[in-house]
């Protein structure tokens, strides 16, 4: 078993007068793909949220590499390491893609081998490079999200519902990208309701509920039990294809 | 992707008004809107970047403008002999000093500002509102007890009070100069914007605070500094259009403040070229309708106004989710 980058222990978090996660328990192996499933509404978007700092949580712990996280401020968590691609992608639509990408790099600006790295991955980015980023569609806002994430070397990216809303050809297009990041060990936190997308990216996997993770195990056990799926998600992951 | 036709409103606005006088008032109105535009700009510029990059509405900003007029007030005074000598290099110091007094004066109130009250109230509007309109009063308490109510003449240095021709048309110097300056500061906020890091995160903070954050820029640090650059340059603001006026009463900033706001909205809340556009418009219409029909001239700009919201809702050049 890997080192764990990232644990969750008893974490709870309130939006206003909510109580939305009652306790989430998992954790983030160091070089894996950790998959965060569950159905619409169970609190995968508070829990990445949390995790970024974007909600405080309101007890429980958050520790990343060793530091407890729970109570810093967005900026201080970024800068520690991770990447952040939120469900509604954070793309800003007035800038170019080339501003969207400078935005995450360092002081120095972009490093020419991460640029053509990126570029290699989604070749794209490449061709819109100077346009303005509202021009751009669905799928290729989402990979210029990703692209954004990886422009230089973090040590986590979290990444909420990437293939939420695109077309089929775009969705094998990213499991083509994260494949590649997966191989190069990168460490990932993926919520994901695409069940090829989770089936062939996922090394572990947790499973929320009502703001609880309710199943933690090998995604590659999750993928071979049906009756597990249904249990938990409702219906079979391999009927939402 | 940028919208072309809000660009093109300044030639029609100024192509309308061609026929309905003669060439040379137009060509003198027509700098002389510019000029005012351009001091528009510059008290409205801070006004919208403040609202843009933060969400605060601060109705305090025309304090600014007043504190800034009468420091160059308080600068000139001892300087009258270097502003009425016939040369350019006393008058240019002179000039500077008043308007370098002016911003640094105001931007330190402006930081003063927003460490005591804007900071209390971020994300609340109706607070924003209350409180800001509470520190404006106590601003022009503060300003009144000092300075006084009576209104301070003003001298223009001996350099710029001529004109000069053009095409027919007498044209002050004073208004050039105004217009040069404004172009200059708006290059200048331009570069920053769009040629540096600091703007590019501004611009992105604008449309969506909390993604900037995540890349792990610290915006609340960022926005002190826009908000001491958005006082210094209502205080610059305030110092030349009191130089322009060639009075200065307590109520200048109020006064100005009206359409600033229209200029703010006009521009599309929060957007720096719609600011610029939006005050040239403001400028020029008040000055084209304050000729032809002296009495609607505060009318035509609330007019103006309303027909742009119709046409575009969210101003000319809306900013991100708004
Ligand atoms: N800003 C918010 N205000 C109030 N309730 C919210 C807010 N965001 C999410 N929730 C609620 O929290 C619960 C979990 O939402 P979310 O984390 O977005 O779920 P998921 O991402 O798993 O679909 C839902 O019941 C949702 O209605
Ligand atoms: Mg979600």
């Amino acid at each position: 078993m890997a080192d764990l980058l990232l644990t969750l222990s008893g974490v709870h978090t309130h939006i206003g007068p909510y109580h939305i996660l009652h306790g989430v328990d998992f954790a983030v192996p160091d070089g894996e793909v950790t998959m965060l499933l569950g159905r619409n509404g169970a609190g995968k978007t508070t829990t990445l949220r949390s995790i970024m700092g974007l909600w405080t949580p309101t007890a429980g712990q958050i520790r990343f590499a060793g530091q407890d996280i729970a109570a810093m401020a967005t900026p201080e968590i970024a800068r520690l390491g991770i990447a952040y691609v939120p469900e509604t992608m954070g793309i800003f639509t007035q800038l170019t893609v080339r501003e969207n990408l400078l935005l995450a790099t360092g002081p120095a600006g972009f490093k020419p081998h991460k640029l053509a790295e990126v570029l290699a991955l989604f070749p794209v980015i490449e061709l819109k490079f100077n346009q303005q980023a509202g021009g751009l569609s669905g799928g290729q806002k989402q990979m210029l999200a990703i692209a954004r994430a990886i422009i230089e070397d973090r040590r986590l990216l979290v990444i909420d519902e990437p293939t939420k809303g695109l077309a089929p050809g775009v969705i094998v297009q990213l499991i083509e990208g994260f494949q590649r990041l997966k191989a190069a060990r990168t460490t990932i936190l993926l919520v994901e309701q695409n069940f090829e997308m989770a089936r062939a990216l996922g090394d572990s996997v947790a499973v929320m509920e009502d703001g609880c993770i309710v199943h933690r195990g090998a995604m590659a056990d999750l993928a071979a039990d049906t009756a597990l799926q249904e249990h938990l998600l409702g219906l079979s992951l391999g009927a939402l294809q | 992707m940028k919208p072309v036709a809000p660009y093109l409103l300044l030639p029609v606005i100024m192509l309308l008004a061609f026929p309905l006088m003669s060439g040379p008032s137009w060509i003198a109105l027509t700098v002389a809107g510019l000029a005012m535009g351009m001091m528009l700009f510059l008290m409205a510029s801070g006004l919208a970047l403040v609202f843009g990059l933060m969400d605060v509405l601060n109705f305090a900003h025309g304090g600014f403008i007043t504190l800034g007029a009468y420091i160059a007030v308080s600068v000139l005074a001892p300087l009258t002999g270097w502003v009425n000598a016939g040369s350019w290099e006393l008058n240019l110091m002179a000039r500077a000093a008043a308007m370098l007094a002016a911003a640094i004066v105001s931007g330190a109130a402006g930081l003063a500002f927003e460490a005591i009250v804007i900071r209390r109230v971020y994300g609340a509007h109706l607070q924003q509102v209350l409180i800001t309109v509470g520190g404006l009063i106590v601003a022009d308490q503060l300003i009144v007890a000092i300075w006084g109510t009576q209104p301070l003449p003003l001298q223009k240095p001996a350099v710029l009070r001529g004109s000069f021709q053009l095409g027919g048309a007498a044209i002050e110097t004073y208004r050039m100069a105004a217009v040069v300056l404004g172009l200059l500061v708006y290059a200048g906020m331009h570069f920053i914007l769009n040629r540096t890091r600091i703007g590019l995160v501004v611009r992105a903070g604008v449309e969506n605070r909390e993604m900037v954050e995540a890349l792990g820029y610290r915006i609340t640090r960022l926005f002190v500094g826009v908000f001491v650059a958005g006082s210094a340059l209502a205080g610059l603001g305030g110092a030349m259009w009191a130089q322009y006026q060639e009075t200065v009463t307590p109520a200048i900033g109020a006064e100005m403040m009206i359409l600033v706001f229209i200029v703010v909205i006009i521009g599309g809340l929060g957007s720096i070229g719609g600011c610029f556009t939006g005050a040239l418009l403001v400028g020029l219409t008040a000055n084209y309708i304050g000729f032809l029909a002296p009495k609607l001239a505060l009318g035509s700009n609330i007019a103006l106004m309303v027909l742009i919201l119709l046409w575009r809702p969210r101003g000319l050049f809306p900013v991100g989710g708004r």
